[in-house]
């Protein structure tokens, strides 16, 4: 059925609007076999299918009572909501379903997109779909076996699961549980996909382990699941998602994500987001740092319609540290709630966050963080700044910082917040030297989010100066 | 006499105001030419206009042409933009450079290298000219990571203005007060970089207060700019006579 995938993804013009343009019109024909809606039943099925344990079954169940007890989140604007009908969304697809065979079955203009930004050949067939025959499956198997040999494991939770029950049964929920807000219910009840990492004490994995590496698995699925845990004095980088579009059929994702640093553990989650300008992106990140440990969150968001997103690190014992460090590129019809959230529950923990924005042609960012000091957390630090940078004067920014300290002693609070636009006067400066407008326009922004990229591996950061060349594309005389 | 480079005709510019929408005519009618091989400095008390003249030439945003007509290299830059014009050879060394953050020196130099020149320089080329030429300026290998103008002295400013104009090579660079805020020493190197480039292929407009670039500088052409316009104009000695009498005096003559 090649007409009715040609439909699907036509994603290579990011700047058009998708709903408009492509809709989901025809994507029955593509879910075939997929139960709409959720119910107990639907959900007894996927953990059928899955072979789950009767307690994944139970937690699921449970999940889906919260989730229809609950109400939508309090703090953002109802209108955001509206249009989700839980009754009209496909709940379960299989992975098959979504597979070509043959990157030559991929549609011209996606495997264009792909050039355009040059993601990696193994990249870009992941996320055409094309995992049966993934090129570099023996570069995964390479690194697969070098984890092995360090106790690694490095697998997708459904696998975990199965591989590692009691690991999973023991720290599934613990940070973000069901009932922590309606999304992490749904997602508690219906997840399906996601990573399940487990670093042994002492071992530092010198790569970072990347998600697309792990085929034959939906890693960035709707409902994503993933569970790291980062025992005592190891280290890890974990990378999720990347730059390239992501098509994705149905217009809500949401996932949860805990991270778990032990004793001198260090571990750091990069994650680029880039759905399709139809999908609501609502996102529940938590971590907790145990004595002298770090987590980090490096968080990019772009695409998407909505995404609200707030990374959090419990510092849990001594000498714990946090960092969020997150950059939103909003653009027309788009709008991104991120921020941050740092508990400072033990003396001498640090916090850094640095939020920054871009928003452009009427899209809206929005920093909202919280900064929690309790009671006997002395010697603390922490460090919050965001930074807004609009490119019109019709595109919004604003911020919702709040700031809760319970201890005096030698606590040091920092907030710092600016707003800025692209001066007439530096184009200007660079147009003199010669440089077009719209590359001095990049320049400016490249520069605004060089916190973000230098943090990146050297591909990364690439293709994310590439796409956000493409997001401005048209858009500027 | 050789061929003329700059040529403008009756400029007439106003700056906008940003409250109130209002326009405030600064120039009223500049006639200025320059051949190929010459050096013109322009002089004037504060607000007489220099500054202004040096910006619209390159085509400053916020100020508007009224009448007039500007000609580079026989073509007409009235209504040119500035990237243009600079791809074309013309060239503003910044009295106030803008400072851009994450933006490096290195990047920013290549980036507008290879614009003027049209094509891509590979990175070992572009680093032995670059080499070369920041050797002359005494500036350090470690600018180059520095992100541009953010932190710099008033001297760095300055000999990274005239860095990009030795890169990228103009036929007609204006320096807008480059000298002002320049130590003795900063002001020897930065000027003997000027003086090293000037040939009979190019030429420039100096925008001054002081004569004391002509320690470093022979001008072919001294012009006195008051209330928007070239009112008078002559060799090195007006400048002199600047120097001793004022400008007031030098006028009422």
């Amino acid at each position: 059925m090649p007409e009715e995938r040609e439909d699907y993804f036509n994603i290579a013009d990011i700047n058009r609007d998708y709903e408009e343009l492509y809709g989901f019109r025809t994507a029955s024909a593509y879910m075939q076999g997929a139960e709409r809606g959720v119910s107990p039943e639907i959900i007894r099925e996927i953990s059928r299918i899955k072979n789950e344990p009767r307690w994944m079954l139970d937690f699921r169940l449970n999940a889906l009572d919260l989730f229809n007890a609950m109400p939508d989140p309090p703090w953002i604007d109802a209108s955001i909501f509206k249009d989700i009908n839980y009754d009209d969304l496909y709940f379960y697809a299989r992975a098959s379903d979504k597979q070509f065979n043959n990157w030559d079955d991929v549609p011209a203009d996606i495997r264009d997109t792909f050039d355009r930004l040059g993601v990696p050949e193994a990249e870009r067939k992941f996320l055409a779909g094309v995992s049966a025959q993934f090129e570099s499956e023996v570069v995964y198997h390479h690194i697969q076996e070098e984890l092995e040999k360090q106790g690694v494991i490095f697998l997708d939770f459904d696998s975990g699961l199965r591989e590692h029950e009691e690991l999973v049964r023991t720290y599934l929920g613990t940070l973000v549980p069901p009932g922590d807000n309606k999304f992490a219910a749904l997602n508690s009840a219906a997840w399906s996909g996601g990573s399940f990492v487990y670093v042994p004490p002492g071992v530092k994995v010198t790569i970072p382990l990347q998600a697309y590496f792990r085929i034959n698995a939906e890693s960035i699925g709707q409902f994503e699941r993933t569970i790291i845990i980062a025992d005592k004095g190891s280290s890890v980088h974990y990378i999720e998602g990347c730059t390239a579009p992501v098509y994705s059929r149905i217009a809500f994702h949401t996932g949860v994500i805990e991270l778990f640093a032990m004793e001198d553990a260090y571990l750091r989650y990069t994650t680029i987001q880039n759905w399709s300008n139809n999908v609501l992106n609502l996102v529940t990140q938590r971590a907790v740092a145990n004595r002298n440990a770090t987590v980090e969150w490096m968080d990019g968001n772009l695409g998407a319609r909505t995404t609200m997103k707030y990374p959090a690190v419990y510092l849990a014992e001594p000498g714990a540290r946090g960092r969020v460090l997150s950059i939103g590129y909003a653009n027309k019809g788009q709008r991104q709630d991120a921020g941050a959230k740092m508990i400072h529950a033990a003396p001498r923990t640090t916090s850094a966050i640095t939020a920054k924005s871009i928003s452009q042609n009427g899209g809206r960012s929005s920093y909202r963080g919280l900064v929690q000091v309790k009671k006997g957390a002395s010697h603390v630090k922490t460090d919050v700044e965001c930074d807004a940078l609009l490119l019109d004067d019709f595109s919004e920014s604003d911020t919702y910082p709040t700031i809760d300290v319970r201890e005096r002693e030698d606590v040091h609070v920092m907030h710092e917040a600016t707003v800025g636009k692209v001066s007439d006067e530096v184009i200007y400066y660079l147009k003199s030297r010669g440089i077009p407008e719209k590359d001095a326009v990049l320049m400016v922004i490249n520069g605004f989010l060089k916190e973000f990229t230098d943090e990146l591996p050297m591909e990364y950061a690439v293709e994310l100066n590439r796409l956000i060349q493409l997001e401005m594309e048209g858009t500027i005389g | 006499m050789s061929e003329i480079l700059l040529d403008v005709r009756g400029l007439c510019a106003s700056v906008l105001s940003d409250e109130d929408e209002s326009e405030k005519e600064i120039l009223r009618g500049v006639d200025l030419t320059i051949h190929r091989g010459e050096v013109h400095v322009l002089m004037g008390i504060n607000g007489s206009g220099k500054s202004t003249l040096a910006h619209v030439l390159m085509g400053h945003p916020k100020y508007r042409l009224t009448s007039g007509e500007c000609h580079f290299k026989g073509k007409n830059i009235t209504e040119m933009d500035s990237d243009e014009k600079a791809r074309l050879g013309l060239f503003l060394a910044f009295q106030y450079p803008h400072t851009i953050h994450g933006l490096s020196v290195g990047t920013f130099l290549k980036a507008a290298v290879e614009a003027k020149r049209g094509e891509q320089i590979p990175f070992r080329t572009f680093r032995t000219e670059l080499d070369e030429a920041m050797s002359h300026l005494g500036i350090k290998k470690e600018f180059l990571g520095r992100s541009l103008n953010e932190g710099f002295s008033g001297g760095e400013k300055k000999r990274t203005e005239i860095l990009q104009m030795r890169l990228l090579q103009p036929e007609l660079a204006i320096l807008d007060e480059t000298d002002s805020g320049l130590d003795v020493d900063a002001l020897k190197l930065v000027f003997n970089s000027v003086r090293e480039y000037a040939g009979p292929e190019n030429a420039f407009l100096i925008v001054t207060h002081y004569d004391r670039v002509l320690d470093y500088i022979n001008p072919t052409h001294v012009h006195i700019m008051a209330d928007g316009r070239i009112v008078k104009s002559g060799g090195a000695e007006l400048s002199k006579r600047i120097d001793s009498s004022g400008f007031e005096a030098v006028l009422a003559e």
